[in-house]
């Protein structure tokens, strides 16, 4: 490695300001000796590059999935001043509130293994994926703008879910403050079909079982709706599709001559910024709130369909098969929140690249029914390993600006995952496990593979040390649908 | 296609350049390649070329429409960046695949790029589809002339 780390404490290390000229602040990330070991050494220099940013407050930060990205490493942390510090879409990522869903079930894995290539079927039908895929949803400019602004209020109020879905959302599925005359007619056309899509690369939908000897929280699993041996959830992961992406290169570019103006000098252009409280700043981070509602109002109609297909396969009200919400979390976002620095409590713009808010019980931030337990946090799998629901705690918010991780992480290059297995093949492996795949793309699908991740357990087992969210279930997959 | 080089100790010898290669060991979760040109107008054609070999393969595009571009920016890089990044928005406004590129462009105080991009609809029955592409990257992007020949780095958001 081209940098001096030293372990702070068990799962810490640190890379002092030593180590790069321009660093403000140390680089921490986060991991087990043999999760620092693995990862790729971009994490190292794109971590460093991070505390170089102007405004940055006590360290930045890279989870245990923590993996090469560009900008920022995925699994960055980072947080700024709201004065002094910046805004950078590179900390965000171009898919702005990317995030995860988990939905439960009263069915046990008895009931729906059946009728499960049935129900995939269906919704493999209803909830579009793959290249350009078209959602159902017909807007017009108006009402994607309303969208831009309400959120998940926006799907409620159209009929696609239900009024308690909202207190199962972080935010409520609307944050204040979405500039829709910040965004971009090309971001507008980009994104005013897919509604209700699911995109490609990694993300997923997926039906679980929850692991019955696997609950680690049995009080949190009970708040979170685990009640019957071999229970069936529902994750997913997506995010603001094509409308985030774009916002994402507009501001880039906006920002690349913003910088100049403002005299900021960044290592890597992907690091592209502006002061927060800058015209661009406010700009961007306006039409930035736009992406993340409508990612919220992305997963919210996905929800519709999924409680669609499940009725009409099972012949039940979605209702009567409690097809609840458990949580939605972002895990691609800026958000404002409060800290204690140097003893005082102080906003600031925390920006998650790659990584979960997981506050703990009794933060006001948290929705009530939560409230006492702590925060969901959704930790994806890959399709062969399964996932996490984990909780936030107190000691994210002392340690790690309130975030965890997100999932398992990459450790091999797509080609490489493409080489190693044929599509087809790993859909037949897989199919012989008892997991039934639907994906429009077989190359998609060996990019996915298993081997192609971290182990989640180790990653999981990390955060959960650190005392940075605390495990409560594992999800294993039946049925697995891509893009 | 593929770029011809001299002869060399008076021997006809012609080598293959790929017009493009991905680069698999840096940003492993996204897509990096390098692309080539002879000329500048070359360069741009491969690297869209490269953008859309990710998402599709592009034996099975067939360039029955034609979507025009017009861009004009101050230095190459961002001319180039402009060029990919106005591709993927076409991608998914007009649900296209793109497969054949043309390109002109021309320096005057900046520099103006006149292209058009020949695909079709996108047709998951039809097309052998790959991995969407959400977003061309400024991180590593560069753009360089070496040896008469032009070359790009570009990485992608998967």
């Amino acid at each position: 490695m081209q940098y001096k780390i030293h372990k702070v404490k068990e799962g810490v290390w640190e890379i002092p300001t030593s180590e790069k000229e321009g660093m403000l602040v140390p680089a921490r990330v986060l991991g087990t000796d043999k999760l620092i070991k693995e990862m790729d050494d971009g994490v190292f220099n794109q971590v460093t590059n991070v505390a170089c940013l102007p405004g940055i407050q006590k360290y930045a930060l890279c989870m245990p999935d923590g993996h090469w990205g560009y900008g920022f490493p995925i699994g960055g942390v980072a947080a700024f001043e709201l004065e002094k510090g910046v805004i950078s879409p590179g900390g965000i990522g171009f898919d702005i509130n990317c995030g995860m869903r988990l939905v439960k079930t009263n069915l046990t894995l008895e009931e729906v293994q059946p009728k499960l290539p049935q129900l995939l079927d269906k919704i493999f039908y209803s909830v579009p994926a793959g290249v350009g895929c078209k959602g159902f949803v017909k807007l017009t400019p108006n009402q994607f703008r309303e969208i831009m602004v309400e959120g998940v209020d926006w799907c409620i109020e159209n009929g696609y879910g239900w009024k308690e879905d909202k207190e199962r959302i972080e935010e409520y599925g609307r944050i204040a403050g979405a500039k829709p005359d910040k965004v971009s007619k090309h971001a507008l056309q980009r994104g005013m079909e897919q509604l209700g899509t699911l995109g490609s690369g990694n993300h997923y939908l997926e039906v679980q079982v929850a692991l019955t000897d696997q609950v680690y929280y049995p009080e949190a699993a009970q708040v979170f709706g685990l009640d019957r041996p071999n229970q069936i959830f529902i994750m997913f992961h997506c995010g603001s599709r094509g409308f985030g992406h774009q916002i994402g290169t507009d501001y880039l570019r906006i920002f690349g001559d913003a910088m100049r103006r403002y005299g900021i000098k960044i290592l890597d252009r992907e690091l592209a910024c502006a002061p927060f409280s800058s015209p661009e700043g406010q700009d961007y981070f306006g039409a930035m709130l736009c992406a993340a509602n409508s990612a919220f109002a992305n997963r919210q109609v996905i929800l519709h369909r999924i409680r669609e297909a499940f009725s009409e396969v099972f012949k039940k009200d979605p209702q009567e098969l409690g097809l609840d919400l458990v949580y939605d979390v972002c895990h691609n976002i800026a958000k404002i929140e409060e800290y204690q620095i140097n003893g005082q409590s102080q906003k600031l713009l925390v920006h998650r690249k790659g990584s979960t808010r997981s506050f703990g019980p009794n933060r006001p931030e948290v929705t009530e029914i939560y409230r006492k337990i702590g925060q969901p946090v959704i930790v994806g799998g890959s399709m062969e390993t399964g996932s996490f629901l984990l909780v936030g705690t107190e000691t994210a918010h002392q340690e790690t600006f309130g975030s965890t991780c997100h999932g398992s992480g990459r450790t091999m290059s797509r080609a490489e995952a493409r080489r190693k297995v044929r599509g087809t093949e790993l859909k037949e492996k897989m199919e012989k496990k008892g997991i039934v795949i639907r994906s429009v793309s077989m190359s998609g699908l060996a990019e996915e593979a298993g081997f192609a991740y971290k182990d989640i357990s180790e990653v999981v087992d990390a955060v959960d040390s650190l005392g940075i969210s605390k495990k409560v279930l594992q999800l294993k997959p039946i049925g697995n649908l891509k893009g | 296609m593929s770029l011809k080089t001299k002869k060399k100790k008076g021997k006809k010898k012609t080598s293959r350049i790929q017009p493009f290669k991905f680069l698999e060991k840096i940003a492993i979760a996204d897509a990096a390649f390098e692309a080539y040109g002879k000329t500048l107008e070359e360069l741009f054609v491969n690297c869209a070329k490269a953008t859309f070999d990710v998402m599709a393969d592009l034996e099975t595009v067939t360039p029955n429409q034609a979507e025009t571009v017009k861009l004009e920016n101050k230095t190459v890089e961002d001319l180039l960046f402009d060029w990919l990044a106005e591709l993927i928005y076409l991608k998914d406004y007009k649900a296209m695949l793109f497969k054949e590129f043309s390109v002109k462009v021309q320096k005057n105080t900046n520099y103006i790029l006149e292209g058009e991009a020949r695909g079709e609809n996108i047709n998951q029955s039809k097309h052998n589809l790959r991995t969407d592409v959400k977003a061309v990257t400024y991180h590593l992007f560069e753009v360089k002339k070496a040896y008469r020949l032009w070359k790009a780095k570009v990485i992608l958001d998967i």
